[in-house]
């Protein structure tokens, strides 16, 4: 076992896949030669060969269009989306074309994709490189979309969408594809979709999160142990659709809550939570839920993103007003 | 100073509308003639009849709100079901909303394509070894994923071919433009036709594009191109034919324009044509029907006469009549099933919404 970076991680379990099976096929703008541009897939191609990991022309939708072909025909395809800011081009094929065949054909027709693509904030890019639009994708029925926040989920969880029937969008945070190490085991291994994991135990209030920010809250929550408050960390790790038993389980153990994510307040994925405790737990809560997300503006310039972006003061305060409520 | 003249750097190749019939069911251009016996000829005839009846009883059938939604294939029989008559049955079909005749010919049940007309989920579960998907409705997106099965066909090892359709409107589409490219890009067998009736609902040709020729747009993507009277089913036939080969034999991509016409309606959710096409328009092109031209073909070959045309209108008015007493036996829908349909591996969040739904369908 090594300690690995996410990204180190993220390209093993592809290289698990590719050479477990020979359906699996990895393509997208620059993830040949090149290894793509944050390296996910580097060493790939020359390992795999030119026709399971390969270049595409630059067009989005051609891509994921691409992918849909791939799967009727047979294929197991991985996709990669260089940006989520860049997903729009392609949200017909993802959300009016992929996440509905099974629908469609009362699930005949299976679509074993996986589309990954980077995304989060703090990361200095130019506009439409940041933006975090799991939202979006949540709210399309059909689509799984999953959330690493650390290289051990990311590996474990990405072979399991792999290898699942049902499309799933693997969104990648930027920053922690370098930012942190974990101790990731050889081989393959697989993290279940659909299940939230508890990060951190505790007693006193629950910090519900998934990515970046689920780092963040760790961080915070650690932190406030030492003033004696005992915050429990739930990393949702699939934002869409939620683990319902696990965010109803941590909410009627502490009763109180505070919601973390880097996304626009409106209509993301703890708008979804928060609904749900409200119908099947408001009696556990003993304080209202704190909500802490960015401001609902486009993803700002990037020398504002210190001003926007929600960060562990903004956690820490929820924390404590929650708790002292 | 050169000064550089624009009007002179707008390049359109030379394309000749390819043609073996006239409008007089005389053959015109013995070289394109498809080398086919009898039988096969009448069969091509039959086939466009096949179609025609479909049409007019589709549409009477909507009319007693027997059936839902139909796009009326009247004008359009030569392109659909010339070219299908050259599709191999292990050929990957990814047909438009209008297509429904080729997708009945490549191994629809007729009952399932009435199953999708009234909206029932059971016209899209389709038999083992029938390789195609349902109809697009999103113009132009079937386009990207033809780029891709036909990159899975070959990447098989497979000898086979993944068709696609769509019309003068979709060739504005950037699906369009993606499809045709990738395609080539990756030499993948795909037959891309593109079936131009004139009309994107009512928007004329003319204003989707300034090209002179709609399949010239396969030459920005390095691609042949081929232009054809698409009220000819012997020149579709065989100019699709010899495409089909040419791309099977591993040469990459092919774009086939059918110039053709819509003689009845967009669909028949309202739409009028009277709106926005000139009658007098309508009656040239009805001087040109495809079935009109091959049945003096056959006649004049004795092949064909009205006693083997009622006869035959009888055997599929019969298989229409045979098909709908299936559709009119369908089960009523359930939300629990759509529900467990969503996910191949169903997740605890639904499985809490089909227990919902199981209750309130009293199961």
């Amino acid at each position: 076992m090594a300690k690995l970076t996410m990204v180190k991680a993220i390209t093993d379990a592809m290289d698990e896949e590719l050479a477990r099976d020979d359906k699996v096929l990895v393509f997208g703008e620059d993830v040949g030669k090149n290894g793509g541009v944050f390296r996910a897939t580097d060493g790939l191609q020359e390992k795999h060969g030119e026709d399971r990991v390969f270049d595409t022309p630059l067009a989005e939708s051609g891509i994921i269009g691409l992918a849909n072909g791939l799967a009727f025909t047979g294929w197991r395809p991985v996709p990669e989306i260089q940006f989520m800011g860049f997903i729009f081009e392609a949200f017909d094929q993802i959300a009016g074309q992929m996440s509905r065949e099974s629908f469609r054909t009362a699930g005949k027709l299976k679509m074993p994709v996986t589309i990954r693509t980077p995304f989060g904030g703090g990361v200095h890019t130019p506009e439409l490189h940041s933006d975090n639009l799991e939202g979006l994708a949540a709210q399309t029925p059909g689509l799984k979309v999953v959330i690493p926040s650390g290289p051990y989920d990311a590996k474990g969880l990405l072979i399991s969408a792999i290898r699942s029937d049902d499309p799933v969008m693997f969104l990648e945070h930027m920053k922690l594809y370098r930012s942190m190490r974990e101790e990731v085991p050889d081989g393959a291994y697989t993290v279940p979709l659909d299940k939230a994991e508890v990060k951190r135990e505790g007693t006193d209030v629950s910090i519900i999160s998934y990515g970046y920010m689920l780092q963040e809250s760790l961080k915070v929550a650690n932190k406030l142990a030492a003033e004696g408050i005992n915050a429990e960390v739930l990393d949702l790790r699939t934002v869409a659709p939620l683990d319902e038993e696990a965010i109803l389980a941590t909410v009627k153990k502490t009763g109180k809550v505070v919601l973390v994510q880097e996304a626009q307040r409106s209509g993301g994925v703890m708008n979804q939570v928060a609904s749900l405790i409200s119908q099947d737990a408001i009696l556990s809560l003993d304080a209202p839920i704190k909500f802490v997300g960015a401001p609902d503006t486009p993803y700002p310039f990037s020398d504002a993103e210190d001003q926007w972006l929600p960060n562990a003061e903004d956690i820490e305060k929820a924390v404590k007003d929650t708790v002292n409520f | 100073m050169t000064q550089l003249d624009f009007e002179s750097l707008k390049h359109t190749p030379e394309y000749e509308t390819l043609q073996v019939l006239n409008n007089d069911g005389e053959v015109v251009n013995p070289d394109l003639m498809p080398d086919l016996s009898d039988d096969q000829y009448v069969d091509l005839y039959k086939q466009m009849l096949w179609s025609r009846v479909l049409g007019d009883r589709s549409t009477k059938l909507n009319r007693q709100g027997r059936l839902g939604f139909f796009a009326p294939t009247a004008g359009e029989e030569a392109s659909q079901m010339g070219t299908s008559a050259a599709m191999d049955k292990g050929d990957f079909l990814l047909t438009a909303y209008r297509d429904i005749p080729q997708l009945i010919k490549h191994g629809l049940p007729m009952e399932k394509a009435f199953m999708w007309s009234i909206g029932h989920v059971n016209g899209n579960v389709y038999p083992d070894g029938l390789n195609a998907v349902p109809p697009q409705i999103i113009i132009g997106a079937q386009y990207v994923q033809t780029a891709g099965a036909a990159l899975g066909l070959k990447k098989s090892g497979s000898k086979n071919v993944a068709w696609t359709y769509t019309g003068d409107g979709g060739t504005s589409q950037g699906d369009f433009y993606e499809g045709i490219n990738f395609a080539g890009s990756f030499k993948a067998p795909a037959l891309f036709v593109v079936q131009n009736n004139g009309y994107a609902i009512s928007v004329p040709r003319h204003v989707q594009s300034a090209a002179p020729v709609l399949a010239q747009k396969a030459v920005a993507a390095g691609i042949p191109s081929v232009l054809v009277d698409g009220m000819d089913i012997l020149a579709v036939y065989e100019v699709t034919k010899q495409a089909r080969e040419w791309i099977a034999a591993g040469n990459g991509p092919v774009l086939i324009e059918t110039i053709c016409y819509r003689f009845g309606a967009h669909t028949l959710s309202g739409d009028d044509p009277k709106r926005y096409r000139e009658k007098s328009e309508e009656e040239e092109w009805f001087a040109k029907d495809p079935l009109i031209r091959m049945k003096k073909f056959l006649e004049n070959k004795g092949l064909w006469d009205d006693e083997k045309e009622a006869a035959y209108k009888d055997e599929v008015e019969a298989e229409i009549e045979k098909a709908m007493a299936v559709v009119e036996s369908q089960p009523v829908q359930k939300v629990s099933e759509f529900l467990e349909a969503t996910f191949d591996e169903t997740p605890a969040a639904i499985e809490r919404q089909v227990k919902e739904y199981q209750a309130k369908e009293g199961n």
